[in-house]
């Protein structure tokens, strides 16, 4: 099962690259969240991926009985999805923002705080 | 589950039950007592007068509480404390050892600074729009990264700053801002996401996020682990994160933007906390890997201080320009890394703090120049000396600083890292160290010349009133690095002793498991 999953981590970054790489705000965005998503499953298979032994136990035993799911990569990626998702939601309202000020989608446009051809600095005075 | 049949465990081992000590308090204190000044900020938001005051007493508070931390490890050694008294490395530990102190201190006193700046710079719409209650959240992000033992933590707290910093950064919303928000809100949201799988892949191969837990065990897994691997994306993840060179392109499109305050906080305390989270993962966690990677780092530096200063040579916008030297400073820090040993670390760890004090100076005496001049260009910047003395005065010791020249607090750190690499043979290090603080000194002796010296064509009489809120801090933090650079000792050996205990973290792991470390 590890092994798929892997996979389908490996799948998500590619895509999430792919994405990003992109000139338009809209793509990068979505790439970012996939990327986010990314993470999690690779935390989550960090975790070893076993459904048959529940991660407690037993009142009589001391340790677990057999190779069990670790839990804390659950609890963890939670903390994870909570922060992607508002960092998401911010994102998005600074990309319409940023559409709508100014004009553009597109970063090779998006020259506001790093104008080009800017004039060198004087040579003397 | 009344008639539970379960025999008694003994649960002594895993939980502690006498109270911490009020010393122990001190370790959280500072996250706690600025998320509570945050809070109390956004409760008042119909009193936003009173913001400043209430900040500036929050800040000062800060000050003394990471004073007294320091120098309770400084008599004591580490000191932990647990949440909830569950031990590590199952609960999670918050851990202060003088490195983190060290920079918890001076980020506070960083903080103050910017708090008492911002009275004159921060006007009604940005108190309402929240600066002041970012300001404390951002301060509670930057202490926990400073404090926290564990790295799953590390990464909460990075995330909290993160987004208190893009709050700050598009305070005023400008076409500028947005700009320059967009660029450093996706990179740095890709660098913390970098950051978070080299987390996953720590956690699956280690099965634990205590960072005192990692360093014991990391020695037994390094034959069959890929370590490499994670400190190969931590150097990444961080390297981002501290602007060094070939991903550093976030900083100069967005560092000019925003109030001059911001820029001033930003400067002096975002990339240091990548910087300092970098030593400790790479000095502490993984030091065979830092030992492998190190001449990656070290090219990594060297061209992170030429392409940042040579930028600074390019730039005549005199904010843009600081953003250039930040890099600069980062390369330094990154070469002191990547030369190791106590001149290094030491080094390193100098550096960054003196580019905390120097880089918020500069940031701030940027913006009063924008005031005196009512311009950020340095081709229409001119006559500032005769407009203000003492002012120029000051920026002239700053220009001196961050050049690394004597007497101010620059020249050591630039000392040690020079001496440790031509200890270890890297002459060509040394060679790159010093020539960055050649170029450096011409990019801020031009700066000097024309924004300072040349005749301005506007008449003295105009000169705007200069309010003692902006003028003060700057006096402060410059007194300070010309006081570090006449009287280094105290300073020096405090952070030989931070630059041990990275090395050989058994004090750090003997506070985090007093019982000795578990098997």
């Amino acid at each position: 099962m590890e092994a798929w999953f892997a996979l389908l981590v490996g799948i998500f970054f590619t895509v999430a690259v792919y994405l990003m790489l992109s000139k338009f705000i809209i793509r990068v965005l979505l790439g970012v969240a996939v990327l986010g998503n990314a993470v999690n499953l690779l935390i989550f298979t960090g975790g070893r991926l076993t459904r048959e032994v529940p991660p407690v136990i037993a009142g009589d035993a001391e340790v677990l009985a057999g190779p069990a799911a670790n839990a804390l990569p659950q609890a963890l990626i939670l903390t994870a999805i909570v922060i992607s998702f508002s960092f998401f939601a911010f994102l998005l309202v600074l990309s319409w923002r940023a559409y709508d000020d100014l004009k553009t989608d597109n970063t090779d446009e998006m020259r506001v705080a790093e104008p080009v051809n800017e004039p060198a600095p004087p040579l003397g005075y | 589950m009344a008639a539970s049949t379960s025999p008694p465990v003994d649960l002594s081992a895993a939980l502690v039950l006498a109270p911490p000590t009020a010393a122990e308090w001190l370790v959280v204190l500072p996250v706690a007592w600025c998320l509570t000044f945050g809070a109390l900020l956004v409760m008042m938001r119909r009193s936003i007068r009173l913001h400043p005051t209430i900040t500036i007493v929050g800040l000062a508070g800060l000050v003394g509480i990471d004073a007294l931390l320091l120098l309770e490890i400084i008599r004591n050694g580490p000191m932990t404390m647990v949440m909830g008294r569950w031990l590590p490395p199952f609960g999670i530990a918050f851990t202060a050892d003088l490195t983190g102190a060290l920079f918890a201190f001076v980020a506070a006193l960083v903080a103050l600074a910017a708090g008492i700046f911002s009275i004159a710079d921060i006007n009604d719409s940005g108190r309402r729009y929240g600066f002041y209650p970012l300001l404390l959240v951002l301060m509670a992000g930057v202490s926990g990264a400073f404090l926290t033992g564990d790295i799953f933590n590390l990464y909460v707290w990075f995330e909290v700053l993160l987004i208190s910093s893009f709050g700050l950064l598009v305070l005023g919303s400008e076409h500028e801002q947005i700009d320059g928000t967009v660029k450093y809100g996706f990179l740095n949201l890709v660098a913390t996401t970098l950051f978070l799988v080299a987390t996953g892949y720590l956690y699956a191969v280690f099965g634990t996020l205590n960072m005192a837990d990692i360093a014991r065990k990391a020695e037994g897994l390094r034959s069959n682990a890929p370590l490499m691997t994670l400190a190969g994306l931590y150097t990444l993840a961080f390297g981002m994160k501290a602007a060094a060179f070939p991903v550093n392109f976030w900083l100069p499109a967005s560092y000019h933007t925003p109030r001059v305050v911001v820029s001033a906080l930003f400067a002096g305390l975002l990339t240091k906390v990548g910087i300092y989270a970098l030593i400790r993962v790479m000095v502490m966690l993984f030091p065979v890997e830092r030992e492998e990677l190190s001449f990656v780092l070290a090219i990594a530096g060297s061209l992170t201080m030429i392409v940042g200063v040579l930028g600074a040579l390019a730039q005549s916008d005199f904010r843009r320009l600081l953003g250039f030297l930040i890099i600069s400073g980062i390369g330094s820090i990154l070469a002191g890394i990547a030369v190791g040993g106590p001149g290094g670390i030491g080094g390193a760890i100098f550096y960054a703090l003196h580019s905390m004090l120097v880089m918020t100076a500069l940031y701030f005496a940027s913006g009063i120049a924008m005031r005196l001049g009512a311009s950020a260009s340095i081709v229409t910047l001119a006559g500032l000396y005769r407009r203000h003395v003492g002012f120029a005065a000051l920026s002239l010791m700053l220009c001196f600083a961050v050049s690394g020249l004597p007497p101010f607090s620059g020249f050591w750190p630039k000392v040690m890292l020079v001496k440790a690499a031509l200890d270890i043979g890297a002459w060509w290090l040394a060679a790159v160290l010093l020539l960055a603080g050649f170029l450096t000194t011409i990019a801020t002796g031009r700066l000097f010349l024309l924004a300072y010296w040349r005749d301005g064509a506007v008449a003295i009489g105009e000169t705007p009133p200069l309010p003692a809120t902006t003028l003060a801090p700057l006096a402060a933090l410059t007194l300070l690095t010309l006081v570090l650079g006449l009287y280094p000792e105290p300073l020096l050996a405090t952070i030989q002793d931070a630059a041990a205990g990275l090395a050989d973290p058994s004090a750090y792991g003997e506070s985090v498991f007093p019982g000795g470390w578990p098997q």
